[in-house]
């Protein structure tokens, strides 16, 4: 560009979102742990309350630290602005209730963080909202599953746990073809290593939880839009379109085109589901976020260092990650993530479940339980945990076996990891 | 609401209400590449404080047909159709950036149906560099970059949004790519080449931003000296976009200027 330059990645990481505090001087972005805000008069009251003036009114619909996560996540995903949540699955949920009603429909890919697959197989069912897992690896399945009331097309940017590279340039084509957004789940790739709006998707979110925070502390989520989705050219949206008599009478796109779905999610979707973030939560999140550009690259290298070590191990049957040669989305790995597959993969350990339960209680370093991300090394058996309420049909389609094992490298010594796996592998195969 | 201007179907933001005959109104005039919604919390204020609203969309921008039109006082001749579409007799105009030159135009030559006029950020000339005209001509991403960057104050990207949650430069990035090719060109261009005849008699305030790079206050200058008693309000810390970056302080000085 001849004129400008935006500022890079690791200063809006470190700055996005907040000034030093106009009060005290602070640097650090202040913990504003309080409820609600004093009004100057009851004139500031009515405009703050009717959208007239920019400002707080109460914590669960926004909150200043809160605020500064918001708009820092925004920035280093390139979107309009951000809403934080409770959880990255009340993230996943908020996004559901703002654009669709009963009787609405989403296509999703079958290789679902298994949280996320219950919501929409179970929990969204109960509420008339449908959801068709299809393979998100193949783009034909995608349109066969649509249908006049589908809503959305929704998927991982890199599938749990068979990390499926989601084809996003293609699925968002499909998605656009029939007037809806594409909705993915950043949450492995984080805007570190992949950057879904510039691919086409039109929203996305993080469980917040994982790398974002790292430092496994604290449970949120981030929901973000773009502001590139035309709710008006669709038709499809009456949430976003029509007159909503719960504030007003506002037709949030009439208000503006590109905060739309903003404006509805955190008017209606905080103000009456309540899944908000507290300040607290989002101090800690930050704390994770000023160094998100330097934990990654070390995640990603460990990770291709251990990856390298039980590809060659004897006990090991498979190793599961987008850049080995054999993965099946390895050329797809290449072209939209190029600074790495992330930290998270999956392999197959020979000796199936006993195998397995022997390998896991064997370690010292990595810890057994039911989260990736953090600045630890993790560990956990699927098929027994995190995806247990699916059926061997729904197991089989995301890619889990009884033997699979999924790893979250963290940012402890290589060497000290590899050593800790090739033991447990050891005593795996006694 | 829809009107109909010279055969075409243009918008303006009311507010959520009807016009009222009895009631005063302020016009809305955005800048250039923009639409209505710039003004959101602005004109939501007054559309909830007893006045008749009306932020318009020009041809080609927001939800209002094109073509964009190329000269500015054909933009203002544009306002008059339209606010005779929606038979309202007397105004008061707000313009943004561009939008101030689109109401200067229209106070000097239909003096009549101006009250008062409130200009946020604006220069005389309001010269746009070659290489920012360029760009937009050939529709490069780079105009929208550049429009990004100078449209806020430099300390924007690295600080906190008045709204909570949102990142002004992703929402400009955003609004800006929803323009029809050779529209910001045709904005920019026109003001540009705009040249104020003067001879504006209503009350008219300028609200400045003291960061602001694209029209910073000396270039107002000239301006304020064509009009004899204009009040000045100048914003620390803020840049071209003072609704969005100065929201409360831009409305505070509207509010006082305008229910004087």
């Amino acid at each position: 560009m001849a004129g400008p330059k935006y500022p890079g990645f690791d200063t809006l990481a470190l700055h996005a979102g907040q000034s030093p505090d106009p009060a005290t001087g602070a640097r650090a972005v202040p913990i504003y742990q309080t409820t609600s805000y004093v009004f100057r008069d009851t004139e500031h009251a009515a405009s703050l309350f009717n959208m007239e003036r920019a400002g707080h009114v109460y914590s669960r619909i926004s909150n200043p630290t809160v605020a500064v996560l918001e708009e820092r996540i925004a920035a280093l995903e390139g979107g309009v602005g951000a809403i934080a949540t409770a959880s990255g699955q009340a993230a996943l949920h908020l996004a559901i209730a703002t654009l669709m009603d009963a009787g609405s429909h989403i296509v999703a890919s079958g290789s679902l963080y298994g949280g996320s697959h219950n919501l929409l197989a179970y929990t969204l069912k109960r509420f008339g909202i449908a959801t068709t897992f299809v393979n998100p690896r193949e783009p034909d399945a995608w349109k066969r599953a649509i249908r006049p009331e589908t809503r959305l097309l929704f998927g991982e940017t890199l599938g749990n746990p068979g990390l499926d590279v989601l084809d996003i340039p293609a699925v968002a084509e499909i998605a656009h073809g029939i007037k809806v957004p594409l909705l993915v789940d950043a949450t492995f790739t984080t805007p570190y290593l992949m950057r879904p709006f510039a691919l086409g998707a039109d929203l996305l979110y993080h469980s917040a939880t994982k790398f974002l925070g790292g430092h496994g502390v604290a449970i949120g989520g981030v929901l973000v839009d773009s502001g590139r989705f035309d709710w008006d050219a669709s038709g499809k949206f009456a949430t976003l379109t029509e007159a909503y008599a719960g504030f007003h009478n506002m037709d949030f796109a009439e208000e503006s085109g590109t905060r739309a779905f903003l404006l509805r999610a955190r008017r209606e979707g905080l103000r009456d589901f309540g899944a908000c973030m507290a300040p607290m939560t989002a101090f800690q999140i930050l704390q994770g976020v000023e160094t998100l550009h330097l934990r990654m690259p070390r995640h990603v290298e460990s990770t291709r260092t251990i990856v390298k070590f039980l590809a060659a191990h004897p006990a090991v049957a498979k190793v599961i990650y987008p850049e080995l040669a054999e993965h099946p989305d390895h050329e797809l790995c290449k072209k939209l993530l190029p600074k790495g597959a992330g930290a998270v993969f999956s392999f197959e350990i020979k000796g199936g479940r006993p195998a397995g339960k022997a390998f896991i209680e064997a370690l010292r370093v990595f810890s057994h339980l039911a989260n990736v991300g953090d600045a630890k090394s993790l560990v956990i058996h699927p098929a027994t945990t995190t995806h247990y309420r699916m059926s061997d049909e729904d197991l089989k389609k995301a890619g889990i076996t009884a033997g699979t094992v999924r790893l979250s490298i963290g940012l402890e010594d290589a060497q000290d990891l590899i050593d800790d796996l090739d033991r447990a592998l050891k005593v795996s195969q006694k | 609401m829809k009107l109909d201007v010279g055969g075409k179907e243009v918008f303006a933001y009311t507010a959520n209400h009807e016009l009222d005959p009895a009631k005063r109104t302020v016009v809305f005039v955005h800048g250039a590449g923009l639409d209505h919604s710039w003004f959101g919390l602005q004109s939501r204020y007054f559309g909830y404080h007893g006045w008749n609203v009306l932020a318009v969309d020009l041809p080609g921008h927001g939800r209002s047909e094109g073509p964009p039109l190329t000269a500015v006082p054909a933009m203002a001749d544009w306002l008059v159709k339209l606010l005779g579409a929606a038979k309202i007799e007397r105004v008061s105009l707000v313009g943004h950036s561009m939008g101030t030159l689109v109401a200067l135009d229209c106070a000097a030559r239909h003096p009549a149906l101006v009250e008062r006029v409130a200009l946020i950020a604006t220069a005389q000339p309001m010269k746009v560099s070659d290489a920012f005209l360029d760009a937009a001509k050939r529709n490069s991403y780079d105009a929208f970059d550049m429009s990004t960057i100078w449209g806020h104050a430099p300390q924007v990207p690295l600080g906190g949004n008045p709204n909570p949650g949102m990142w002004m430069y992703g929402d400009t990035q955003a609004r800006l790519e929803r323009l029809a090719p050779g529209v910001l060109y045709a904005d920019l261009k026109a003001s540009n080449d705009y040249v104020f005849p003067g001879g504006v008699k209503r009350p008219v305030l300028f609200i400045l931003g003291k960061r602001d790079v694209m029209t910073p206050p000396r270039a107002a200058k000239t301006l304020q000296e064509q009009i004899p008693g204009a009040q000045t309000v100048l914003i620390d810390f803020s840049g071209h976009s003072l609704m969005a970056e100065a929201p409360d302080a831009t409305l505070d000085a509207l509010i006082k200027f305008l229910q004087p």
